[in-house]
C-alpha cells in the first residue's frame, strides 16, 4: 500500500475571507485535486523484492525485537526495570525495513519507544537490556534508562523523552551531514501524536528551505497514549502534513516489512540525490499499552486481536518465507531458538551486572573543567 | 511450568487487588490472551499471557486485596519446548528483586508515607487522597463558575494521565473538559488567550516537564500582559500538573520547576503538600484574577490526608506551621514537607524539637511566618526536593540574611537534591534525591549537636 497525496473524503471546504480578485481559484482547485501542486515528487514506491537470505534476516531482526520487548515487559513486571517503559511490539517491520536501506554513516534518532531502533542499529542486546535495568554496563552507563539511550558509535542519537524534540534534532543531524558533505542522511522517527507539535513544522520548513538530507518517518500506530489520530488531527492523513512546505509525503503499509523496505529505498534515493527532505507515514499498530502502566481502555480487545491476527508483520514474513520455499518450519524454529537465546543471555546479563559506582553520579555533567 | 507473578504495572505500584480471573484452571491460553484484571494504585489493568499454555493452578482467589507485587498468582504449563524457556526465567529472576525492591518504593515517597502532618481542622473532615482533593476542587469551582474549564492532554476520555481529572468529563461534558493534541505551546497560548477573552481556564500539563514547551506563554504572555497593558488585560488562568521527581523516569522527566516560576513577577506560584492544602489552594487559584502556576507532585497523589468538608478555600500567600518546635526551623514545600516531618521524628527522639514550615505558596512568599519562626528557634534548615543552585532555599536564606540576621545563631543550611541531572539507575537516583537523614544531620549541625 502506498498512497500519494489525494484529499481524504469529507474534507471541509475552506471559507475564504480574501476578496475574490486576489485569490487564485486555480491554485485552490489544483490543491484540491493534487496537493503537491506540481512540485517534483518521488516515484511511487515499489514493494521490495527480497532474496531468501534477506527475508530471513528481516524475519530474524523483527523476532529479536519482539522477543526482547516481551522479556523487557516481564522484567518490568518483576520490578527489574523502573519508570516508564514503552514497548515496540507490533511495529517491528517499520524499523527493520527502514534501517535496511541505510548506510553505516547515516544517523538515526527517535523518541522514547526506542529499544527496537537500537537493536536493529546493531547495538548489542546486553547493552540495551542492562540500560533498562540501570546497570553500569548499560549503553548510557545506567544513567539514561529506557527513554534515554544513545550510541554514537552506531549512528543512533537517542532515545528522547520529550515528544517531538527529536524532530528538529534530527533535522540538525541532517544539517551537519550536508555541512560536512559526508554523503550521510538522517532518519527522524516520531509518532502520530508527536506530529501535532509545532516544532515539527518549523523543522519541515527549514529542511525543505535548505534541502537537508532528512527522512521524516511518522510511525502512525494510530494512538498517542489514549488519543486516536482522528481525535487529535484536523488532517488525519499524516503523509500530507508536509505539503505546505513542499515536503513530499508517502503513505506506507508499516505492517509489511517489504513495503517498508521499498518505500525506504524511494526515500533514500530522493534524499541522497540532493532533492531535500521526504516524509513517510508508516501505518502501524502497537499491541501493548502506551507504556507499562497504561490500562488501554480507549480501544477494544477485538481491535487489538484483529490486528494481531490479520496484520502481524512477523507472521506475514513467516508465511512469505514458507510459501517462497526460503526455509522450512524447522529452520524458523531454530531462528526462534537463537533469538530467545540472545534475549535470555541479555536478560541474565542485565540482572546480574552491577549497578554504577556512586561516583558516576557526578560524571558527565560537563565535559570541560573550569 | 511457568509461574505467573503479580507484575508491577506502574512505576509506583507495590501491591494490587486481583479483581477478576478471566481464565479458569484447565483453560488453554494463547500469547496475548487476558489472564486477569488487576486494580493498581491508579487504574484497573489487564494482565496478558506472554506465552501460550494450559492454566494449571490459580493460586490467588478473585477479589483478594493487597496482593504484593511478585506473588505467584498462577501456574501455566508451556505449549511446547520452544515456548517454555521464557517463563521459568521469570520465576528465577524474581527472587533477588523481592529482596531488594529497588523500584516500587521511591525513597522520597517512603519518607512521606511514614509521617503525616497532624493538622487539626474545626468542623467535619474526610479522608482523601491528594488526587481526589484536586479533582473535587476543580469540580466544585466548575459547578459554581461556568467560565471555568479544564484543558490538556488526556484530561477527558482517558480521565487524566494520573487520574486527577477523573469523572470531570462525565459531569461537565466535552465543552468544559477538553482533550488537546500534544501541542503544549499551542494550548498554553490558547488557554492564555481564552483567559484574556474572559474565561477561566485550568490548563493541565501532563507533567511540568512538558510545560517547558509552553513556558514562553506562561511567562511572556500570561505573567506580563496585565503590567504591560497598564492593568487592562487580565489573565485569570491556572497552569497545573505534577512537578518534581517521580520514580525512575530519568533526567528529562524529573525536575522541580518551582524556582523557575517563582522568580517571575506577575505569576502566583503554589506548591502544596497535604490534600487539604491542595484542595483549598486550587480553589483559591481558580478564583484568583491572576495567572497561577500550581505545582503538584506525582508521588503525593496517592497519599491520604484529612480534608475539611465543603467549600473551604486556603488563602494564597500564607505559609503554615505544620509542626511546632523550639530548637530549629525546617522550611520546606511540596514533597519536601514529608521529608522534613520524617526528619523531625528522628530529631525528636534525640531531644531536638524541630518546627516545620510548609511554605505552600512560593510567590508571593510568606516571609513573615518564616522570620517569626526564626526569631523563635534562631536556627534554620531549608529542605527542598530540587537542585540547590538558585533555588527556593537560596531565596529563603537571602530573606533571613536581609531581614533576620540578628536572630541567627548559626548559618542556615540547605538540604536538597544533588546538583546533577537525575540519573535512572536505582542506586544513583536514590543517592541524588533529598533524604531525611541528611536533614537530620543538617539540623544537628546548626544546633551544634
Ligand atoms: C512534550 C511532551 N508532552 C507530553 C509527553 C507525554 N507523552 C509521552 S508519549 C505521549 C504520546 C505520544 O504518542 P505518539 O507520538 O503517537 O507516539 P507513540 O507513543 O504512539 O509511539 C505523550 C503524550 C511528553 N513526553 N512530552
Ligand atoms: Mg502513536
Amino acid at each position: 500500500m502506498a498512497r500519494t497525496a489525494t484529499p481524504k473524503s469529507g474534507t471541509k471546504p475552506k471559507a475564504s475571507a480574501a476578496p475574490a480578485a486576489l485569490t487564485d481559484p486555480a491554485a485552490n482547485a489544483a490543491s484540491a485535486k493534487d496537493s503537491s501542486r506540481g512540485w517534483p515528487r518521488p516515484p511511487e514506491p515499489k514493494r521490495h523484492k527480497a532474496t531468501g537470505p534477506e527475508l530471513l534476516d528481516f524475519y530474524r531482526q523483527m523476532l529479536l525485537v519482539r522477543r526482547f520487548e516481551e522479556r523487557a515487559g516481564q522484567l518490568y513486571g518483576m520490578g527489574m526495570i523502573g519508570g516508564f517503559c514503552h514497548l515496540y511490539i507490533g511495529q517491528e517491520a517499520v524499523v527493520v525495513g527502514i534501517q535496511a536501506a541505510l548506510r553505516p554513516t547515516d544517523s538515526v534518532i527517535t523518541g522514547y519507544r526506542d529499544h527496537g531502533h537500537m537493536l536493529v542499529a546493531g547495538i548489542p542486546a546486553e547493552a540495551v537490556m542492562a540500560e533498562l535495568t540501570g546497570r553500569a554496563a548499560g549503553i548510557s552507563k545506567g544513567k539514561g534508562g529506557s527513554m534515554h539511550m544513545f550510541s554514537v558509535e552506531h549512528g543512533f542519537y537517542g532515545g528522547h523523552g520529550i515528544v517531538a524534540a527529536q524532530v528538529p534534532l534530527g533535522t540538525g543531524l541532517a544539517f551537519a551531514h550536508k555541512y560536512k558533505g559526508d554523503g550521510g542522511l538522517a532518519v527522524t522517527y516520531f509518532g502520530d501524536g508527536a506530529s501535532n507539535q509545532g516544532q515539527v513544522y518549523e523543522s519541515f520548513n527549514m529542511a525543505e528551505l535548505w534541502k537537508l538530507p532528512v527522512i521524516f518517518v511518522i510511525e502512525n500506530n494510530q494512538y498517542a497514549m489514549g488519543t486516536s489520530v482522528n481525535r487529535s488531527s484536523s488532517e488525519d492523513q499524516l503523509y500530507r502534513r508536509g505539503e505546505s512546505f513542499r515536503v513530499p509525503g508517502l503513505q506506507v503499509d508499516g505492517m509489511d516489512v517489504l513495503a517498508v523496505r521499498g518505500a525506504a529505498q524511494t526515500a533514500v534515493d530522493w534524499v541522497r540525490s540532493g532533492k531535500g527532505p521526504i516524509l513517510l507515514e508508516l501505518k502501524t499498530y502497537r499491541y501493548r499499552g502506551h507504556s507499562m502502566s497504561d490500562p488501554a481502555k480507549y480501544r477494544s480487545r477485538e481491535e487489538v486481536a484483529a490486528m494481531r491476527e490479520k496484520s502481524d508483520p512477523i507472521e506475514a514474513a513467516k508465511r512469505e518465507i514458507i510459501e517462497g520455499g526460503f526455509a522450512d518450519e524447522a529452520r524458523l524454529k531454530e531462528i526462534d531458538k537463537e533469538v530467545r537465546a540472545i534475549v535470555t543471555g541479555a536478560a541474565d546479563f542485565a540482572e546480574e551486572a552491577p549497578e554504577p559506582e556512586l561516583s558516576e553520579l557526578y560524571t558527565d555533567v560537563l565535559v570541560g573543567t573550569y | 511450568m511457568a509461574e505467573i507473578k503479580l507484575p508491577a504495572m506502574s512505576p509506583t505500584m507495590e501491591e494490587g487487588t486481583l479483581a477478576k480471573w478471566l481464565v479458569a484452571e484447565g483453560d488453554v491460553v494463547k500469547p496475548g490472551d487476558l489472564l486477569a484484571e488487576i486494580e493498581t494504585d491508579k487504574a484497573t489493568m489487564e494482565l496478558e499471557a506472554d506465552d501460550g499454555g494450559t492454566v494449571v493452578t490459580l493460586h490467588v482467589a478473585a477479589g483478594t486485596e493487597g496482593v504484593k507485587v511478585g506473588t505467584v498468582i498462577a501456574t501455566i504449563a508451556g505449549e511446547d519446548e520452544v515456548a517454555a524457556p521464557a517463563a521459568p526465567v521469570v520465576a528465577k529472576a524474581a527472587a533477588p528483586v523481592a529482596a531488594a525492591a529497588p523500584v516500587a518504593a521511591p525513597i522520597a515517597a517512603e519518607a512521606v508515607v511514614a509521617a503525616t502532618a497532624p493538622v487539626a481542622f474545626d468542623g467535619p473532615v474526610k479522608r482523601q487522597t491528594v488526587r481526589e482533593a484536586l479533582r473535587d476542587a476543580m469540580a466544585e469551582e466548575m459547578r459554581t463558575t461556568p467560565e471555568v474549564f479544564v484543558m490538556g492532554e488526556e484530561v477527558a476520555e482517558y480521565q487524566g494521565a494520573y487520574k486527577v481529572t477523573q469523572g470531570l468529563l462525565e459531569e461537565f461534558g466535552p465543552q468544559r473538559v477538553v482533550d488537546t493534541p500534544i501541542t503544549e505551546y499551542g494550548f498554553a497560548g490558547l488557554g492564555t488567550g481564552a483567559a484574556m477573552g474572559g474565561l477561566k481556564p485550568i490548563v493541565e500539563f501532563m507533567t511540568f516537564n512538558f510545560a517547558m514547551q509552553a513556558i514562553d506563554h506562561i511567562i511572556n504572555s500570561a505573567a506580563k500582559t496585565n503590567y504591560m497593558s497598564g492593568g487592562q488585560m487580565r489573565c485569570p488562568i491556572v497552569f497545573r500538573g505534577p512537578n518534581g521527581a517521580a520514580s525512575r523516569v530519568g533526567a528529562q522527566h524529573s525536575q522541580n520547576y518551582a524556582p523557575w516560576y517563582a522568580s517571575v513577577p506577575g505569576l502566583i506560584v503554589i506548591a502544596p503538600y497535604s490534600a487539604a492544602d491542595a484542595k483549598g489552594l486550587l480553589k483559591s487559584a481558580i478564583r484568583s484574577p491572576d495567572p497561577v502556576v500550581f505545582l503538584e507532585n506525582e508521588l503525593l497523589y496517592g497519599q491520604s490526608f484529612d480534608v475539611p468538608e465543603g467549600d473551604v478555600a486556603v488563602p494564597i500567600g500564607k505559609a503554615s506551621v505544620v509542626r511546632a518546635g523550639r530548637d530549629v526551623t525546617l522550611v520546606s514545600y511540596s514533597i519536601g514537607v514529608g521529608v522534613a516531618l520524617e526528619a523531625a521524628k528522628t530529631l525528636a527522639a534525640e531531644g531536638i524539637e524541630a518546627e516545620i514550615i510548609d511554605l505552600r505558596t512560593l510567590r508571593p512568599l510568606d516571609t513573615a511566618t518564616v522570620l517569626a519562626s526564626l526569631k523563635k528557634t534562631n536556627r534554620m534548615v531549608v529542605v527542598e526536593e530540587g537542585w540547590p543552585v538558585c533555588s527556593i532555599a537560596s531565596e529563603i536564606i537571602t530573606v533571613a540574611m536581609e531581614q533576620g540576621f540578628d536572630d541567627l545563631d548559626a548559618p542556615i543550611l540547605r538540604v536538597t537534591n544533588v546538583d546533577v541531572p537525575l540519573p535512572y539507575a536505582a542506586n544513583l537516583e536514590k543517592a541524588a534525591l533529598l533524604k531525611a537523614e541528611d536533614v537530620v544531620s543538617a539540623a544537628k549541625k546548626v544546633c551544634y549537636k
